[in-house]
């Protein structure tokens, strides 16, 4: 709604709504300030169980929303990759120089000043080392065209430079760089037959290129005993995304031709799916729990700190507080500590962010590299899951110490 | 025969002599108890009381075997305590001595039943036999038809009755109530003296007793006053004194 | 127990703290057993791996092929006992979401090094004579319904146009070694080689060895690479262990992600369950006081305290690890062979109990200490 997101408005509400309490409170707030600095054990405890149950949460969410960015979003809507039909990822695809040149004459696709933009790229699966264990992770290689940048406008070289053609040049994604050894402006490894040197590093956003190292495609192929004119993969650039449709329809009519295309977007959804699931169903469930196991902390804390103060709470009442201003001090409490305790287990997560990760996928049999993605909307939400642990934890204690008799809270202890 | 001037016989089952308590409180050294004498005979009924502060409760403590004295002895039966080791101490108390506490007494989860029968735990009594003690103790206080019933559902006077079951079901040397009436309004303490002096009278208890109030002291063979940190004996104008002031 | 009546009456003082506090360690539990259930998973590969095998490939890549012509120079190399040759088959059988690993297999061989999957000699009879014959793992067989003489459809884009492979399956294989794999699906080598396009002809994905000695390996890997160095198709070769290792070490760092948020349920479980004993106790320091002046000794106290916490733990760890076996079977079909199978030891679930009782001890000492040199005289003077 109005471009921001539902979780900064839950929290805007959240405070909003506190700040109004906190004016009506009967009970003044320096009461429980006060409490809280007496038990200050238990307090700690609170704090320390919601920050370690907040961090966790967080940084859950942003290996998925790393992940997401990776796998999902890889990809634009302005793009078509083309391959054979029938196959399931790129490593099986084939396309062959003649299905090439008819495809680059199809309605639909964009053109630029040198010709139709149009990338026919061959992809390579090759043993690098992973820094982290020292152990080989498959790593995508993409021998691409000339134009590639002009057809996958969303990577931007970010050090170095673009490799020349027709040299045995390579420039290597930001993830790749950090989770490969020896993948490091200046250097030269080995792939296939052929010595490359790394001349740069691109920025693909976070998408699955990112975990890729690119080569003219014009050598790479010999370097791997391949002939120059057989492709995995077809990617153009559309003149714009509802183009998708007029260049299926003649690709498909077209006899010559047995081939798929499919919108860039929609292909790396798809090739996804089985980690997805995978990472879906586990981190679910460790969320899930998690989040049941830190709202039972959260209750017994709060029932603990009830059960402490009956007396007190019972002399409040009999000078004339009322039961629901002893809840709105008790929920008030809890906010205070839970929002402490949220706030400490985003602080102690922030550092996570950044630190890359990988996992194979294996549709496409290489491994892929994300990052921890932390953003602003994903602290708000650990602030908003402490708050709401708060309450439910805060909630049901406090109603119960309302509703005891006054004279049965005075005699307790 | 009571005595408080040191020189009782050396059968009294309980014998102080030269009792010292010291405290450190605030930086300084406080000495509550002075060179105190008592000599107590099996049967013999004692009231301690004082104002507040003067040490009575530390009194009871000692002789109850919870604190060591500065310096001074203590025999109880024969048995000199204040020389021995905190283990030995506790396993004294729960062949000796049974207490009678102004409040806490009774665990609220257990029934009064299980709660008479808690020295006996520490026994090697059967719990056909641990049944037969506790069930006298019971309907020797006149709750045995209360006895499966927990704290909760019984009046403050039949709480401290349970207590006392629970004090005499081991058959202990002596009874140590501190305050006991102290929570109770006058019926239910007159109730419990009462019970008290049937268990010295019918049953030969010995019984020491702290008390603020003069007229549960008056109940007692005798009241020894803690006065300067040693033991005088009650005057009968004192009492009349007390007794006027409390009216 | 004489005492029990006292240790349990006090557990239920406050029945709403109990049942958190029994369900903190449930939950806690549960999730140690399913991290630890996961993390086995992961690393199934790596240990149940043969030590006396090598796997070699094309030193390029894992796609990369191999030359039919290696097996008899790997086979003449001094300590390997047998060779035999594996090809990927990649197909689709209805669903691309219903995935297992198909070999083509070679089959006068594959017997001889992979000697932990067993079929019943008739059936292994039948699938030799029968080029469309198919043998199928027990638990692959269970997934889908099959059963021998079922006639199965798979379709490979791989190789050349789409095409649908027809298979009889003629055997089910068990795994001897527990944990063991029985999701895969073996096609005749022979059928296989007729019906690719000519590139892939006389070719393989890549060997398996089997060693006279586990001691060998070093060596025999060695002399494996040396004798096709510098060749067009130059191989590497490791122990089965280390080539499982590497694939799971592709899957991020899976370990240590289990090993934090197991840290952080401990300590927040430890933390809670610790505060929680000791309000507790602070709640009973005069009945603690009372049942000391009567006569039970500073280390009964104690000893209550920690039987309490200890049985809190048991209960709360016994129903987390029963919820555990009910929900992880459930789990695992959600993932659908994405993983190995899910599986629950006997020891796994002791692990989690002593886990769970020391968690209960840790919490129960701290408190429990304080009620054992609690004093009589200060706790009574509170009054």
């Amino acid at each position: 709604m109005l471009g921001i997101s539902y979780t900064y408005w839950g929290l805007a509400a959240v405070i909003v709504g506190f700040v109004v309490v906190l004016m009506l409170l009967p009970i003044p707030l320096s009461y429980n300030v006060r409490s809280v600095r007496a038990r200050w054990t238990s307090a700690i405890v609170a704090v320390l169980g919601i920050a370690g149950t907040v961090g966790v949460f967080v940084a859950m969410l942003s290996l998925a929303r790393g992940f997401k960015a990776t796998l999902v979003s890889s990809g634009s809507p302005d793009n078509a990759i083309i391959m054979r039909a029938g196959a399931t990822s790129e490593l099986t695809g084939g396309v062959d120089l003649n299905s090439v040149n008819i495809i680059q004459d199809a309605p639909g696709i964009a053109r630029g000043d040198k010709g139709p933009l149009i990338t026919p790229e061959i992809v390579i699966v090759a043993p690098i080392p992973l820094i982290s264990t020292g152990t080989d992770a498959n790593v995508q290689i993409r021998g691409v065209s000339d134009n590639v940048l002009a057809i996958r406008r969303q990577i931007k070289i970010v050090e170095g430079r673009m490799f020349t053609p027709g040299l045995a040049e390579i420039v290597v994604g930001k993830n790749a760089n950090k989770s490969y050894s020896g993948l490091t402006v200046g250097n030269t490894i080995g792939l296939g037959s052929v010595k490359w040197k790394i001349v740069g590093i691109f920025d693909a956003g976070g998408s699955a290129f990112d975990s890729e190292v690119w080569a003219d495609r014009h050598l790479l192929g010999p370097a791997y005993n391949r002939g120059e004119n057989f492709f995995q993969s077809v990617t153009v650039h559309l003149e714009s995304p509802d183009s998708l449709v007029q260049l299926r329809d003649a690709l498909s009519k077209d006899p010559r031709l047995n081939v798929d295309v499919t919108r860039e977007v929609d292909y790396y959804t798809k090739q996804s799916g089985r980690l997805t699931t995978l990472i879906t169903v586990l981190g679910g469930l460790v969320a899930a729990v998690m989040a049941i196991g830190a709202v039972f902390g959260a209750l017994n804390t709060m029932y603990s700190a009830v059960a402490e103060r009956g007396r007190e709470i019972g002399t409040m009442r009999a000078l004339g507080f009322s039961g629901v201003a002893v809840i709105f001090s008790f929920v008030v409490e809890a906010l205070l500590i839970s929002f402490v305790g949220g706030a400490l287990g985003c602080i102690a997560v922030l550092p996570v962010n950044g630190i890359t990760t990988g996992a194979m996928n294996l549709q496409t049999f290489s491994h892929v590299a994300f990052a921890f993605m932390i953003t602003p909307d994903l602290l708000a939400r650990g602030i908003v899951f402490a708050l709401v642990m708060g309450v439910v934890g805060g909630l049901l204690p406090a109603v119960r110490a309302a509703s005891v008799p006054v004279s049965s809270a005075l005699r307790s202890m | 025969m009571i005595r408080v001037d040191g020189q009782g016989s050396s059968n009294s089952l309980i014998q102080v002599r030269g009792l010292n308590k010291t405290y450190r409180r605030g930086g300084e050294n406080i000495q509550v108890l002075q060179g105190l004498n008592l000599d107590v005979d099996k049967g013999d009924f004692v009231a301690f009381m004082g104002p507040s502060g003067s040490g009575k409760t530390t009194l009871l403590n000692l002789l109850g075997g919870l604190d060591v004295p500065t310096s001074g002895t203590i025999s109880v039966d024969g048995d000199e305590i204040t020389h021995m080791s905190s283990s030995k101490l506790t396993q004294w108390r729960a062949r000796h001595v049974g207490f009678v506490f102004q409040m806490y007494n009774l665990i609220p989860v257990l029934t009064a039943y299980q709660n008479v029968e808690l020295p006996l735990l520490l026994t090697k009594l059967s719990s056909a036999d641990r049944r037969k003690h506790v069930e006298t103790a019971l309907s020797v206080v006149g709750l045995a038809d209360r006895m499966h019933h927990y704290p909760r559902q019984l009046s403050g006077g039949q709480e401290q009755r349970v207590t006392i079951a629970r004090a005499i079901v081991s058959d202990p040397t002596f009874l140590l109530c501190d305050e006991p009436t102290g929570d109770l309004d006058r019926k239910s303490a007159t109730e419990i003296m009462l019970l008290i002096e049937q268990l010295v009278e019918k049953h030969g208890k010995t019984v020491l007793m702290v008390t603020h109030d003069p007229v549960v002291a008056a109940r007692a063979h005798i009241t020894l006053h803690l006065e300067k940190g040693v033991l005088v004996e009650g005057s009968a104008e004192r009492l009349a004194a007390m007794a006027g002031g409390a009216a | 127990m004489k005492f029990a009546r006292l240790i349990l009456a006090n557990l239920f003082r406050k029945k709403v703290r109990l049942i958190l506090t029994i369900g903190s360690f449930a939950v806690a539990l549960f999730l140690f057993t399913f991290l630890a259930v996961v993390k086995s998973a992961f690393s199934r590969g790596e240990e149940i791996a043969g030590a006396d095998r090598l796997v070699v490939i094309n030193r390029t890549g894992l796609i990369q092929v191999l030359p039919l012509s290696y097996d008899d120079k790997i086979a003449a190399i001094p300590g390997v006992k047998a060779v035999t040759h594996n090809h990927w088959f990649g197909g689709v059988y209805q669903d691309e979401r219903n995935f297992f690993p198909q070999f083509a297999i070679d089959i006068e061989n594959h017997r001889k090094v992979m000697t932990e999957f067993k079929v019943p000699d008739d059936q292994w009879n039948n699938f030799v004579k029968d080029q469309q014959g198919a043998v199928v793992g027990a638990l692959l067989a269970k997934r889908f319904g099959w059963k021998t003489g079922d006639r199965i459809p798979l379709k490979n884009a791989l190789y050349g146009a789409t095409k649908t492979w027809e298979f009889n399956i003629d055997g089910i294989y068990h795994n001897e070694k527990p944990g063991g794999d029985e999701s895969q699906f073996w096609l005749q080598w022979k059928y296989f080689d007729e019906n690719v396009p000519p590139v892939m002809k006389s070719t393989a994905g890549w060997y398996v060895v089997k060693l006279n000695s586990a001691d060998d390996a070093v060596n025999v890997a060695k002399a494996i690479d040396e004798k096709f160095a510098n060749s067009s198709n130059e191989t590497k070769t490791e122990t089965e262990s280390a080539f499982a290792a590497g694939f799971a070490k592709q899957l991020g760092n899976i370990e240590f992600l289990i090993l934090t948020i197991g840290g952080v349920v401990f300590f927040t479980l430890l933390l809670v369950t610790g505060n929680t004993m000791a309000i507790s106790v602070r709640e009973r320091t005069g009945e603690l006081a009372v049942l000391k002046a009567i006569g039970f000794s500073d280390r009964a106290v104690l000893f209550f305290v920690l039987a309490e916490s200890l049985l809190i733990a048991l209960i709360g760890g016994a129903l987390g690890l029963g919820f555990a076996i009910l929900a992880i079977p459930v789990v695992g079909a959600a993932l659908n062979g994405l993983l190995p199978p899910l599986l629950l030891s006997v020891s796994l679930l002791a692990l989690g109990l002593v886990f769970a009782l020391l968690v209960g001890a840790a919490s129960g000492l701290l408190p429990g200490l304080g009620a054992m040199r609690l004093r009589v005289v200060d706790a009574l003077r509170r009054v």
